[in-house]
């Protein structure tokens, strides 16, 4: 026989657990060091902001379809450090990409590792390395961007900074155009542990660079990386950004991009979501400036019982604001697609255009996936589409290709490589496109 | 053509067939021998395209009895793909879009599966794009084609003229056709069939499916078969499309109706 609970009490005793976890990841986060005084102080503050906060539940609105309680039964600890064994550095540079061989960062664990990364030849006016290494003066210069952007205090974004040590800097010269596409490789190599990876980009007015953002593992136990990339654009300056997720199918993985528009810049973001037990990213894209345009592309593949969701906030301040958004999934298996596009048209951003469209391909009958646009406009003269289709590989389709002698097997990948291929086209470098095989 | 004793490449005895429980294909009796074109002929709604879809090996035809040999083999009991790698090519009446496919790719993967199926060595790309230069002749197709995804935004003619594109690479033993005319204009019509025409030999053959004369007047066919629900109900030389030109169906319809 079972003994009946109260209702209230069960809340009460998930949401203690809750409770100590985010304590748990607070604590953990704080051990990581550091000596300048000014880092310190926002660390403290962003700890403050999440001590503020609880851990989110399915019953938080953002969070409704993306359940975090396999999370809160692992003990996770501090990273074990930068180290890649040397029998695994051989694996670790099939992640290098030949385009950026001599513009990489690598982070191991969130640690800057030198010895990994690669930095020759790169353009006077191109500020890249570790935060900590960086003269006194760029530093300084720093402060003013980083950890600032809407919805910094965000629980995880705030966890994140909270255990602030160190970060991956890019910050591009007034007008200069780096054309060598710069490589920011995150590997994960502890486990248990909490990763928290954390980039800043800075592109002043009338720059223009390409960002590759890679998040990979050689590791198979269970982590959680949290990670934090920070992008401001100067007016009609212009960033590529691409941003690939392969965890491992134990880890858990929460990515924060926050984006702040300058007038007449423009940003195209391409993200990949292939890796993780449970993976969120939240794009937040905030134009400050008239005639800023905005292009997102979105693809996340799912096998097994991963879940990816892919939450996005665009908000347009300005008046002649463009955004274009396509976010596609694969979900097969008993996997669980999520995806919740916000885009935000107050009344000043009149004669604004943003377009959203989100495509789901479901690829067996227990695969889910749950999708919610949200726009929320009150400007009257704007233009403003949004669709989401959920379907199937269809059966014509298939023929269609086995009547030309290929193998149903064979057709059935040709045809989800389709469907992926308008994203992944997006990618700019060839050799990062070749990696993503689906 | 027909040639005295040449192989018997297809043979279709009693065939039936349903769609969803419905019986379409009501006893389907057709042989058809190395170098000979047939057509067949009949209205709307007949069951022509079922019948080139059921031989195609379409899963969503449910075959309910009878008999189909293809070069002695049973064809029923070979999976679509083993059909084409096999010989079987069927143009389809309304050619599929494959947004993200590049025809080029999709060609050469087609193209080496067969290869494959044969025992021979697949075409790397560079030979592969020089035998495709050459057969885009035979439909008169640009090459920017090939790099466009299959089908995708090709006006109706482009698309017929597509599948002949790809009728010519695997050059197939059975060509079936169904209403590859329908749509197109007169020029591209000629282009067409005029294709068509250089891909039948003496050890091929042709099952022209269609609706108008017109495309007779180019490829001339061997016999033309009349079909009406579910069943071929005439068959003839190509007089015969002659004479349904001129008088519709009716009066085969009314003629079947006595019998
Ligand atoms: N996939 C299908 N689902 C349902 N009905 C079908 C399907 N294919 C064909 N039919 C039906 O079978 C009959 C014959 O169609 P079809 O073979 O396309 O004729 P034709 O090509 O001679 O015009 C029609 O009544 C049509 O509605
Ligand atoms: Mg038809």
């Amino acid at each position: 026989m079972s003994i009946p609970s109260t209702s209230v009490s069960v809340t009460s005793s998930a949401a203690q657990t809750r409770a100590a976890y985010l304590s748990h990841l607070l604590a953990l986060a704080q051990r990581s060091e550091t000596t300048l005084p000014w880092l310190r102080e926002l660390r403290d503050h962003a700890a403050v902001r999440v001590q503020e906060q609880t851990f989110p539940s399915t019953r938080d609105e953002e969070w409704r379809f993306t359940d975090l309680s396999d999370l809160l039964a692992v003990e996770l600890a501090e990273v074990g450090g930068a180290e890649v064994q040397a029998a695994k550095l051989a694996e670790l540079a099939k992640f290098y990409l030949p385009e950026a061989d001599q513009s990489r960062l690598v982070f191991v664990n969130g640690i800057y590792a030198p010895q990994l990364s690669s930095l020759h030849h790169l353009p006077e006016g191109l500020t890249i390395g570790n935060l900590v290494n960086l003269p006194e003066a760029a530093q300084q210069h720093l402060q003013t961007y980083l950890a600032k952007q809407t919805g910094a205090e965000e629980v995880f974004t705030a966890l994140n900074t909270s255990g602030l040590s160190d970060a991956a800097v890019v910050q591009v010269r007034k007008n200069l155009v780096v054309e060598t596409p710069i490589h920011l490789l995150f590997v994960s190599t502890s486990s248990p542990a909490l990763i928290q990876p954390r980039a800043l980009v800075i592109a002043e007015p009338n720059s223009a660079l390409t960002i590759i953002e890679d998040h990979v593992t050689l590791n198979e136990g269970v982590y959680f990386t949290n990670s934090v990339t920070e992008i401001w654009l100067g007016d009609n300056a212009q960033a590529n950004h691409t941003r690939v997720q392969r965890d491992n199918l134990a880890a858990f993985h929460i990515g924060k991009t926050a984006v702040s528009q300058a007038r007449t810049s423009r940003y195209t973001c391409t993200v990949v979501n292939l890796g993780a037990k449970l993976a969120r990213h939240h794009l937040g894209i905030h134009q400050t400036g008239e005639q800023t345009e905005t292009t997102l592309n979105g693809l996340t593949v799912l096998h097994g019982e991963q879940v990816g969701d892919t939450h996005s906030t665009i908000a347009l301040t300005k008046p002649y604001g463009t955004t274009r958004q396509i976010q596609k999934n694969i979900v097969d298996d008993r996997a669980h697609a999520v995806f919740n596009g916000k885009v935000f048209v107050p009344k000043e951003a009149q004669l604004t255009d943003a377009g959203q469209l989100n495509r789901n391909l479901l690829l067996s009958s227990k695969a889910r996936v749950d999708t919610k646009p949200q726009l929320e406009i009150v400007a009257d003269n704007v233009k403003c589409t949004h669709g989401a289709t959920v379907g199937q590989l269809e059966t014509d389709e298939v023929f269609y290709l086995q009547s030309r002698g290929i193998d149903a097997d064979s057709a059935r990948k040709l045809l989800v490589h389709a469907f992926a291929y308008e994203v992944i086209e997006s990618i700019p470098l060839a050799s990062l496109r070749q990696h993503i095989q689906l | 053509m027909v040639i005295g004793n040449s192989d018997v490449i297809l043979s279709v005895k009693d065939l039936t067939a349903n769609v969803d429980e419905t019986p379409i294909l009501k006893g389907i009796n057709l042989e058809i021998k190395a170098g000979e074109i047939h057509a067949i002929m009949g209205p709307n709604g007949s069951g022509k395209s079922t019948l080139s879809k059921v031989l195609a090996g379409h899963p969503a035809y449910e075959v309910t009895g009878g008999e189909v040999s293809y070069l002695g083999q049973n064809l029923l009991d070979m999976e679509p793909e083993d059909r084409a790698r096999s010989g079987v090519f069927l143009a389809f009446q309304y050619p599929l879009e494959i947004p993200g496919v590049s025809n080029l790719d999709f060609l050469r993967v087609a193209y080496n599966s067969k290869r494959k199926h044969e025992g021979l060595e697949e075409l790397d790309a560079f030979d592969f794009d020089d035998l495709v230069q050459e057969k885009l002749g035979i439909v008169k197709m640009d090459a920017a084609f090939l790099n466009r995804s299959v089908n995708e935004g090709f006006s109706g003619g482009e698309k017929k003229r597509n599948e002949i594109l790809q009728m010519a690479i695997l050059e197939p033993k059975l060509g079936i056709l169904d209403e590859t005319d329908s749509g197109l204009d007169i020029d591209a019509l000629r282009i067409v069939a005029n294709g068509v025409n250089q891909l039948a030999h003496s050890n091929n053959a042709m099952l022209v499916i269609t609706h108008y004369q017109r495309l007779l007047e180019y490829i001339i066919p061997d016999y033309v078969h009349v079909m009406a629900n579910g069943r071929i109900i005439r068959t003839g030389g190509k007089e015969l499309a002659l004479e349904l030109e001129e008088r519709g169906y009716d009066w085969l319809l009314e003629a079947e109706a006595v019998v």
